[in-house]
């Protein structure tokens, strides 16, 4: 219940803030524009149009949805402590853990709130523009939808664990960046270059699915890109799909734990914390 | 009298800098309580301490029979809170912000409402908080702080911003609540105000206690003399009074008036002698030592015995 009125009030400040606005519109220009230069060069008669659009749109988030996640959130504990507010709502009767939860509730659905628009807008524009959609399309369609606001969450909780760790805003951005960086580039680049030099001769594919479990937006990219037969084609992934073992339970489950985790360790470092 | 904040051997130590020493007191329903000390004698730690946001190195802090620090925060519903600096969320506006607080306290949000019409804020209540001056946002730090009649009150520096006309009003207010039963413990450096309301006044020295009692009780401890300035007819501008006894601390101000130490047995004593007859004095004032001096008093004694 406190959690629910804390919850709303974020959503209420990120109205005022324009930061719904700002994510909508951010998501859904570039989930347009790729609609409609990224189906150029398949004709616009294409019959798998989404199926591309979710290649791209999906490539897009991995960038996109972490970095949004981060900025929404990097700030949510330390900032209010800087500002003085957290001193005067832990006067109320509320726990601590409700804070985090209640922050988390709102931001999440200020984050699923634009993806759902954003996203949506752009399978409307196809269907309206006269392409043929078949359900198996829509599906992995509307699992991507899904899986981005989850990959959100992952962000959202690891930027609390971030900015109930350390001392000040600056510093928090800072860390949200270099994760970012390294999860989002560093991360792939380094992954694909150990898995050039070894040639495939110690590293077995376990330890690659592993390694992949281990980032949140490769299990992101697994779970979309070849999770559904008509769009791993699209994707290049098909060889990478038939070697994995993970199913989409164990990747969404990934998903899942690579948010509770976070977010059970902020809400423990800030109740040990003092101001 | 019942106590509803018991402060039992108190230390609290950050790092290397100590903010409280061994502090005790017990503070009961009905009381206005006065907390006075320089920046960094530990007054906002002790606010800290009872609402839980920090924890004691030592000792323990009992408010409303919960403890604090223990995530039992039954308590913190019938608590009110004024931080020092109060800010808020700059995007919404003051009703909001209101409304916001009281669900937390899960009290009706159209009365949380009206406390913002008695700290005068009216019209700007519709505004955002973003565009208030430093008085408007202390007038909704009130208002929060009075949300559903708190049985004990944490003001930390609650009229500083505040012009004279809410000053007067919002000492009204918590007075009525002090005479309902409220325990109203205040920080401030406004000494001169206090001094009238205050019932109890609590010094602290470098997060140690070093004095504790109704002004009256502190002013018989201090042993300060009390000031008797007399109006004398005839006097030239070096004389002094004949009746005067000898070696009595005085001194004469702005030519015509002569102020008199009088410690406090010899105060009966020499009024006696100033309105007896035959003495040309013309006008008379008693000055007891003021919240200031005692305050400097209790001060230099305590830096004297470390």
């Amino acid at each position: 219940m406190n959690a629910l009125i804390i919850a709303r009030k974020e959503i209420h400040q990120a109205v005022r803030n324009r930061w719904v606005l700002a994510s909508t519109l951010l998501l859904a220009g570039l989930s347009l524009s790729l609609t409609f230069l990224g189906s150029s060069p398949t004709g616009t008669v294409g019959v798998r149009a989404l199926d591309v659009v979710i290649v791209s749109l999906s490539s897009l988030t991995i960038f996109l949805i972490p970095l949004i996640g981060l900025l929404i959130s990097h700030d949510a504990i330390v900032g209010d402590m800087e500002r003085g507010t957290m001193l005067l709502l832990l006067s109320y009767p509320v726990a601590r853990w409700q804070v985090l939860l209640g922050k988390f509730i709102g931001h999440l659905a200020v984050l699923a709130f634009a993806t759902c628009l954003g996203y949506g807008i752009a399978a409307a524009a196809l269907i309206a523009s006269g392409s043929r959609i078949d359900s198996d399309s829509l599906a992995a369609f509307s699992a991507m939808i899904g899986s981005s606001v989850m990959l959100g969450a992952v962000f959202v909780a690891t930027g609390y664990l971030v900015s109930a760790l350390v001392r000040d805003r600056g510093t928090a951005a800072g860390v949200c960046i270099g994760l970012w960086l390294l999860l989002v580039l560093i991360y792939d680049m380094a992954l694909l270059g150990l898995l050039a030099v070894d040639q495939g001769r110690s590293i077995s594919s376990a330890a690659v699915d592993a390694m992949l479990l281990l980032n949140p937006t490769d299990v992101y990219r697994l779970f979309n890109l070849t999770g559904f037969a008509n769009v791993s084609t699209f994707a290049g992934m098909a060889g990478l799909a038939q070697s994995t073992t993970l199913s989409a339970t164990i990747l969404l489950a990934a998903l899942l734990l690579w948010t509770v985790i976070p977010l059970g360790l902020a809400a423990f470092a800030f109740s040990r914390r003092e101001l | 009298m019942t106590s509803t904040v018991r402060v039992t051997d108190v230390t609290k130590v950050y790092g290397r800098a100590t903010a409280v020493r061994g502090a005790s007191f017990e503070l009961s329903q009905g009381e206005l309580v006065a907390l006075i000390g320089h920046n960094g004698a530990g007054k906002t730690t002790l606010m800290k301490l009872m609402l839980g946001l920090i924890r004691p190195t030592r000792g323990s802090v009992e408010v409303l029979g919960d403890n604090p620090a223990a995530g039992e925060f039954a308590g913190r519903r019938q608590l009110g809170y004024l931080p020092e600096n109060v800010s808020f969320d700059a995007a919404l506006t003051g009703r909001e912000t209101q409304a916001f607080y009281a669900r937390l306290k899960r009290e009706p949000v159209a009365k949380a409402l009206e406390l913002l019409e008695i700290v005068g804020l009216g019209a700007a209540a519709r505004q955002r908080i973003g565009t208030y001056s430093k008085g408007m946002r202390q007038r909704l730090g009130l208002a929060q702080a009075l949300i559903g009649h708190p049985k004990v009150l944490l003001l930390d520096e609650p009229t500083t911003g505040l012009d004279p006309e809410l000053r007067q009003t919002f000492y009204e207010v918590i007075e009525r609540l002090a005479a309902a039963g409220a325990t109203v413990f205040m920080s401030s450096h406004a000494l001169t105000e206090l001094e009238e309301r205050a019932g109890r006044v609590i010094i602290m020295n470098h997060g140690i206690k070093v004095a504790d009692g109704s002004i009256e009780r502190l002013r018989n401890i201090a042993r300060l003399p009390t000031k008797i300035r007399l109006k004398v007819a005839g006097l030239a501008p070096t004389e002094l009074p004949s009746w005067l006894p000898s070696g009595a601390a005085c001194r004469r101000l702005n030519g015509h008036i002569v102020e008199i130490d009088a410690a406090p047995e010899q105060k009966i004593q020499l009024l006696h002698s100033a309105t007896a007859a035959g003495t040309s004095v013309e006008d008379l004032d008693v000055i007891p030592p003021t919240l200031d001096e005692l305050y400097a008093h209790f001060l230099r004694q305590a830096e004297r015995t470390p």
